[in-house]
């Protein structure tokens, strides 16, 4: 049983299942949970991303764009609508992969620095109607986020949500590993390596990329909707903006945009650095640019592959 | 015989240079015929435009009797023409399994949201996709390499790769785009041999290639290439004594292979 | 009397947009600078041109005659640019670029990081050079400022142009950005003339940062969203080509301010960056970009 597993292709995700329901009882205080369910969060949106980047190859430097849809729909929807959370979650799911859907249909042409400015530009341009559309998101100061209720229960707890986002995280890694290993993720892997190969052998590589953006904006808006939920408050920049973005891209090429831990780890270091780096107030930004730096200069491949390239070497 | 593809009067120009002017084939179903020229004759050009790479500027292909200038290689595909690459175009990030199984592509069912889901006929399909696929890898001779990157396969292997993905798709027509070019004696007669069997599996096979011997040997039909021009057209024994082809090939290394040859 | 009003605004538009337009084009033109010598995408540029104004600021502040300040505020700049180089740039040498990028980035946080330490969180403004009083230029009112933004743009096109062009060292840019192979067979050294590219971007984005404080303001956290306009010109000009990024920078800045006056200001970036996608979406190589073709 445990010879299968450690052979499974799920392995990443089993080890993800375990070290979850592990933490709380390591951890010695309810904010360091609050911290874990962030990196959940952040660690799925990156996942999708990863999806994008890791298997077919293109960049999106707005992503954070569809996070914010996803949770300002959670915020929006039972204060101004009176739409329950969980449909309104589900409706914003559905408007950001309707979104994904009309902005890469032209996009995903582009290629190399020129997609990358068009989906940055993407990105602000979300960003900016949750800023100036003030009636309704509150603006840049944000909003608050009701309270899920659930069967006329409030949900509460940062327990509660530490296993929401955990359980969350690991069913986007099962699905982004289901991907991986399917003709999907092969016709992925195929353009991300060769357009050209891919297109004679005949792989519709525009409806492929389409699909993977898509597939990235939906794992994105379940996280901003995740991140409402746990935060009870949101602003434009916290959930979608230029620098979110770079963030979640960052997580992805630091953990390794090979591997399915990958942007967990990427995603572990970008919360929890910042949250131990407050200690040092002013120079916090200094000290995470240095990281930001140092980190891509002597880790290129990414932390998870450059680590279980040394595994290998060791048991070889 | 049946004309599996024409060309018709195909003309194509860069920045003022017409690279193919005025070039016609018709390639028969079931022959393998081969297209050689000098450097820089248009040939990967001419290769680019019916394999859907290049829009031509003017004349048109048809292949089956149907109209399909300017579809895009993926469409052509799906009607069964596929090729391979001069400068290798191999999936290095994948094993030479599942670059082999990709080619598998437009015979794979099963829907996006399935592959999402894991269902059990995404298992299925992948075990009838590797084991097409493995079959293909033997038939090229790399069964035993199967397992192993891409990446780390030497370039004899990778020029087989590609042919053994290319087959994957199951095409009526293969075009080959100098399938010996940088390979050694050895791996060159394996070449040729693998493009003998393609054709007795009843495959209609184009191929560009320098190596005269490898054209002389296994072509059909060869038609010669000149400065974007068709010189000549005809089996080896007419080409090879053809005196324009002679003069075109002059002082290149090519004549004396030929003659050889 | 109407129309003549609406050609007065329009007038308006213009010479804002110009003058905003300089800005970028100029953060614009940096970016082409090291894109072409090195293939890196460099968005810590705007970080260049917050630095040459607020340096400029502190060291007027602190009791330092203001041309004296505007020099040594060039020189702080130029000093980054290299420091950037040095120690971020060239030890990841090889690094994909989207790695390069983060880098970038990561340089751009830094810089702000340290601004927000050295100096301060607060906007600050510099005098004009020739009073706040505006000239009526066809009905318009245009700042002095404004013109001295646009001629100090000329002069550093035509100055960077005769550089280029007429010196052996410019020369040496040039043909290292063509053809790096090449240029290091013939004895140019190419990490050199890269990290001199650092060095004149720097110094173009400081420039342009002193002149332009007077009208826009400067703070710590001005250089991310120059950047970002400055790697859009960049793309909408078409990448790697000069006169594309300086075409660029201007029809951005053009854009915005034609969109904030006729449209909506609170959606004057936005209006940027749809036009940028347009031109995408019709030249996916931007305006000045050849066409692709696919070698295989």
């Amino acid at each position: 049983m445990l010879n299968r597993m450690l052979r499974s292709r799920y392995l990443p995700a089993f080890l993800m299942l375990a070290a979850m329901l592990a933490l709380p009882y390591v951890l010695p205080s309810t904010y360091y949970l609050r911290v874990a369910s962030m990196v959940f969060v952040f660690a799925l949106a990156a996942m999708g991303l990863n999806l994008l980047l890791g298997l077919a190859g293109q960049v999106s430097l707005g992503h954070a764009g569809f996070m914010g849809v996803g949770a300002y729909a959670v915020a929006i929807g039972p204060t101004h609508l009176g739409v329950p959370a969980i449909p309104s979650a589900l409706a914003g799911v559905a408007l950001s992969c309707l979104l994904a859907y009309l902005m890469g249909r032209p996009i995903l042409k582009l290629k190399g620095y020129y997609l990358a400015v068009a989906t940055l530009g993407c990105g602000l341009l979300i960003s900016m109607v949750l800023t100036n559309e003030a009636q309704w998101t509150g603006g840049p100061d944000g909003m608050g986020v009701p309270r899920l209720v659930l069967f006329d229960a409030p949900v509460r707890g940062v327990q509660t949500w530490y296993y929401v986002c955990g359980v969350a995280l690991v069913i986007g890694m099962v699905l982004a590993i289901n991907l991986t290993f399917s003709p999907t993720g092969r016709a992925l892997r195929a353009i991300r390596d060769s357009e050209v190969a891919a297109r004679v052998v005949g792989i519709d590589v525009a409806r492929q990329k389409l699909f993977v953006f898509v597939l990235s904006a939906a794992y994105a808006a379940v996280a901003g909707s995740l991140l409402a939920f746990v935060n009870g408050h949101i602003t434009p920049d916290s959930t979608s903006g230029f620098l979110r973005s770079i963030e979640l891209i960052t997580m992805v090429v630091l953990g390794g945009t090979g591997a399915v831990l990958g942007p967990v780890a990427g995603a572990a270091i970008l919360v929890i650095l910042p949250q131990a780096l407050t200690v040092f107030h002013d120079y916090e930004h200094m000290i995470l640019g240095l990281v930001m730096m140092a980190c891509m200069i002597a880790l290129r491949q990414g932390l998870v592959p450059a680590l279980t390239a040394r595994f290998r070497e060791r048991t070889a | 015989m049946s004309i599996l593809l024409r060309a018709e009067d195909i003309s194509i120009s860069f920045g003022g240079i017409k690279a193919v002017s005025g070039v016609s084939l018709a390639v028969e179903r079931g022959e393998i015929l081969s297209i050689i020229g000098p450097n820089g004759a248009g040939k990967t050009t001419f290769f680019n435009i019916i394999s859907g790479l290049y829009l031509p500027s003017q004349g048109r292909v048809m292949l089956k009797d149907e109209d399909v200038t300017g579809r895009p290689p993926e469409m052509l595909a799906r009607r069964g023409l596929c090729r391979t690459f001069q400068n290798l175009q191999v999936f290095f990030g994948m094993s030479a399994l599942e670059n082999v199984m990709a080619g598998r592509h437009r015979h794979e069912r099963t829907s996006a949201l399935s592959h999402i889901l894991g269902l059990r006929c995404v298992g299925r399909e992948n075990a009838r996709s590797a084991a097409e696929a493995r079959e293909k890898l033997d038939f090229v001779g790399l069964a035993d390499l199967a397992e192993r990157s891409a990446g780390g396969l030497s370039y004899g292997a990778l020029k087989r790769l590609e042919i053994a993905r290319a087959l994957a798709s199951e095409p009526e027509l293969l075009l080959l785009d100098e399938p010996a070019a940088g390979c050694n004696g050895t791996e060159t007669a394996q070449i040729s041999e693998i493009i003998r069997k393609i054709a007795g599996a009843g495959i209609t096979v184009v191929l560009v290639e320098h190596d005269m011997k490898l054209v002389m040997r296994i072509s059909d039909r060869i038609l010669v290439l000149e400065q974007g021009r068709s010189l000549c057209l005809g089996p080896p024994s007419v080409v090879r004594g053809d005196s324009r082809v002679q003069a075109a090939y002059l002082g290149q290394h090519g004549t004396r292979e030929a003659h050889v040859a | 009397m109407r129309a003549s009003a609406m050609t007065t605004e329009l007038l308006q538009f213009t010479f804002s947009g110009l003058t905003v337009g300089a800005v970028y084009a100029s953060v614009a033109l940096g970016f082409t600078l090291i894109y072409n010598a090195s293939h890196v995408v460099n968005l810590a540029q705007g970080e260049f041109v917050m630095l040459g104004a607020m340096s400029t600021v502190f060291l007027a502040a602190a009791g330092l005659p203001l041309p004296v300040a505007m020099i040594l505020a060039v020189l702080i700049s130029m000093v980054a640019g290299l420091a950037l180089h040095r120690f971020a740039i060239a030890p990841a040498r090889g690094a994909d670029p989207i790695a390069l990028i983060i880098i970038t980035i990561g340089a751009s946080i830094f810089l702000r990081g340290l601004a927000q330490i050295v100096f301060d969180k607060r906007f600050h403004s510099l005098p004009p050079w020739f009073g706040a009083e505006p000239i009526v230029i066809g009905g318009a009112a245009v700042l002095p400022q404004s013109l001295v933004v646009l001629a100090g743009m000329l002069v550093v096109l035509v100055g960077l142009w005769l550089f280029m062009t007429r010196t052996l060292f410019g020369r040496a840019i040039l043909a290292a950005s063509n053809n790096p192979m090449a240029a290091t067979l013939v004895g140019i050294n190419v990490p050199v003339i890269v990290a001199a590219t650092f060095l004149i971007s720097s110094l173009l984005g400081a420039v342009v940062g002193i002149l332009v404080t007077p009208i826009t303001l400067t703070s710590y956290d001005a250089g991310t969203i120059l950047a970002l306009k400055g790697f859009a010109a960049v793309m909408l000009g078409g990448i790697g080509n000069p006169p594309g990024a300086v075409l660029g920078g201007l029809l951005l800045g053009l854009a915005e301010s034609f969109g904030a006056g006729l449209i909506s200001s609170q959606y004057k970036d936005a209006i940027a960056f749809v036009i940028l996608l347009a031109v995408l979406l019709l030249r996916p190589r931007g305006l000045l970009g050849g066409a692709a073709l696919e070698r295989v």
